[in-house]
């Protein structure tokens, strides 16, 4: 089917986004109680347009990005432990010992965190990136979720970073609802500026190049087109972000632990794919609609499904990619393109020949 | 970690008892990567939930083996239970998956995985569980080796039904329609085999093969609800190291896979045994992506 985008930037659409500015601005002061839920909303959306860039872009389907999200969190960790006391022997002591981290001393320590996580988290994209990048679909999502694994472990049994028993986070000076309103922002600010910087990029040559490896490689190689360069790149995006994210969840949560916190890739990492599939992959705002259906769904339904809510995610998981893979913004692309801005020729596209064929 | 590599040195006995529990154990891997190189050969669907087939008909053996029955008595029973839940999936999931994209049939069969091993969890709990077989112990080298018996008669079983499925796939009508529809599936649709049919029964069999490794995993290791990712990743480890429809090299990575995570969880520490199953995956995915870029090709 060929298919040609008009750009419209229609009132309705600047509507749309000035009512999500406002809803988060607004939301941790009109539901209070919910300001962490509605954080996590953040954090889920970002983790969500950050798998769509390999997974709905690109057709390289990682089940292992969660890797990112929580080397963000170590990083950023040893970052902020690092600048006042001795690594090692803060971990060791397992929170045990009471250290005061000044205002300034926290403050620093955070943005630097934050910083190096996406500083190194996309070095990390690269170096991996280089190893797996040879690997397509089957060997790609199973190599991606080996590493991911194999990191979980890895961290688990590396004393210097606290093992297994994880660290606690340098306590934030201030009230608790200042501290909740801080880390609310820094989740809002992370999505926000994700969803724009993917926004501008999937606006140019970028979007259309990596489109192009997803639908055939081997042609899009033929064409010129340095399709390793643009795999790592498109995944150092995913990861600086994710590291980002990492950072901020690790410091919110307020204690860090390999395998449940920081490299849970049964739930975090499983999440990221199921909400791109069920808002619909390979578009902007898909993964954007199917993060906060998920996740409002999730929360309100929980903790009343008793023990059978990972058996329902399971499920969702089955139906989703296998009778419902094109997902909520596909399905509706699909039945009404025109409100898509999507023009189907049918002068050249391969139903409208089928049709004039049947017609002769 | 250097002080355990300098005891292997010490002691050389201690090489021949890790070095046997490492077969012994892989044998049981081999046996489950076989049908997962079996589905995958057939109908080209990558069976992440493989594993959790293992634990489930470990589970088998396990209430088998509460009930008062011997746990061995689970083989047959596992193996026919497992073959049913196997045509009921296929029922529902895998047919509709068949001839769509890899990530499909990955993703979804991974759901599957997670619905196995959370409705294990609810049912039995997240301990350890192990299935009793009350073998006694044999005392090899005076006593400094020790092997349990259950392992020699788990050797012998997985022996015996990995000879027993090579003789049905060589010789039955069913297991040649198999070969011929793995070989080429519009070929044998136009020979009049009904390919869906064999598609549901090599999944099944897969299935039935894979109870039939759990019930022998729960007499001489241990079972969990969430163990079953990592037997799914060994089983990926072995058939990307041996290559598909490779029986012999399937055995001998499945032998050596079990050796190396023996000899890993004495080097390293038990708790790296799995970062070794993942590690290995990794370098054995990194070696092929050299060798194919030889021929200018891509692992896929």
């Amino acid at each position: 089917m060929t298919v040609a985008r008009k750009r419209r930037i229609s009132h309705a659409a600047l509507l749309g986004h000035a009512a999500i500015l406002v809803f988060g601005l607004v939301a941790p002061f009109v539901f209070p109680n919910y300001t962490f839920q509605i954080a996590m909303l953040w954090i889920m959306i970002l983790f969500a347009l950050t798998w769509d860039i390999m997974g709905g872009q690109m057709g390289y389907n990682s089940l292992g990005n969660i890797l990112f999200f929580g080397a963000g969190m170590y990083i950023s960790a040893v970052v902020q432990i690092g600048l006042v006391y001795d690594v090692a022997a803060y971990t060791s002591a397992f929170g045990g010992v009471k250290v005061d981290f000044t205002t300034a001393q926290y403050f620093t320590g955070i943005a630097l965190g934050i910083v190096a996580a996406a500083i190194f988290c996309t070095l990390i994209a690269v170096i991996f990136g280089s190893m797996v990048f040879g690997l397509r679909g089957p060997y790609f999502a199973i190599g991606t979720l080996g590493v991911a694994l194999a990191a979980g472990e890895l961290v688990g049994g590396w004393d210097y970073v606290g093992g297994g028993g994880g660290i606690s986070m340098p306590v934030y000076p201030g009230e608790p609802e200042s501290r909740s309103l801080f880390f609310y922002s820094l989740c809002f600010v992370s999505a926000i500026t994700t969803f724009g910087f993917l926004k501008w990029l999937y606006s140019g040559r970028f979007q259309t190049t990596i489109n192009a490896i997803r639908d055939d490689e081997e042609k899009a190689e033929a064409m010129g087109i340095r399709t390793t360069r643009y795999k790592v790149v498109a995944w150092s995006i995913a990861a600086f972000f994710l590291g980002i994210s990492g950072a901020i969840f690790g410091n919110m949560a307020g204690f860090i632990e390999p395998l449940e916190v920081a490299f849970p890739t049964v739930t975090f990492g499983i999440f990221m794919v199921v909400m791109s599939l069920l808002g619909g992959k390979g578009t902007l705002w898909g993964p954007v609609l199917g993060a906060t259906l998920f996740h409002v769904i999730k929360e309100v339904t929980w903790t009343y499904l008793l023990g059978w809510q990972w058996v329902a995610l399971g499920a969702i998981i089955i139906v989703n990619v296998v009778f419902f893979q094109q997902g909520i913004l596909g399905w509706a692309q699909d039945k009404w393109p025109e409100f898509f801005g999507i023009v189907v020729d049918d002068k050249l596209s391969a139903k409208g020949a089928a049709a004039r064929e049947a017609a002769e | 970690m250097w002080d355990n590599i300098s005891l292997l040195g010490i002691a050389p006995l201690l090489n021949v008892q890790l070095l046997l529990d490492g077969i012994l154990i892989g044998a049981i891997f081999a046996l489950a990567a076989y049908g997962l190189a079996l589905v995958w050969g057939v109908t080209n669907v990558k069976n992440l939930a493989q594993g959790d087939f293992v634990i489930m008909g470990g589970y088998i053996a396990y209430v088998f083996s509460t009930l008062g029955f011997h746990p061995i008595l689970a083989l047959p029973v596992a193996a026919v239970l497992m073959f049913g839940f196997g045509w009921l999936v296929y029922r529902l999931i895998i047919a509709h998956v068949i001839g769509r994209d890899l990530f499909t049939s990955l993703l979804a069969t991974f759901g599957l995985a997670l619905v196995i091993q959370q409705v294990l969890n609810l049912i039995f709990g997240p301990d350890v569980q192990t299935a009793e077989s009350g073998f006694d112990i044999l005392f090899l080298f005076g006593g400094q080796v020790t092997l349990a018996e259950i392992k020699l008669v788990s050797l012998i079983l997985a022996g015996t039904l990995a000879a027993l499925i090579v003789i049905f796939m060589k010789t039955s009508r069913m297991g040649q329609a198999i070969r011929a529809t793995a070989q080429n599936a519009r070929a044998a649709k136009i020979m009049g085999i009904d390919t869906d049919q064999v598609y549901a029964f090599t999944f099944a069999l897969n299935a039935a093969i894979c109870g039939a490794a759990g019930v022998l995993i729960s007499m001489i290791w241990v079972i969990q609800p969430f163990f079953g990712i990592s037997y799914s990743i060994r089983s990926f480890v072995i058939v990307t190291a041996a290559g598909l429809g490779n029986l012999p090299g399937v055995i001998i990575a499945g032998l050596g896979l079990g050796a190396a995570e023996q000899f890993s969880g004495f080097v390293l520490g038990a708790e790296f045994q799995q970062a070794t199953v993942v590690g290995l995956l990794v370098l054995v995915l990194i070696f092929r992506q050299l060798q194919m870029r030889r021929h200018r090709k891509v692992v896929a």
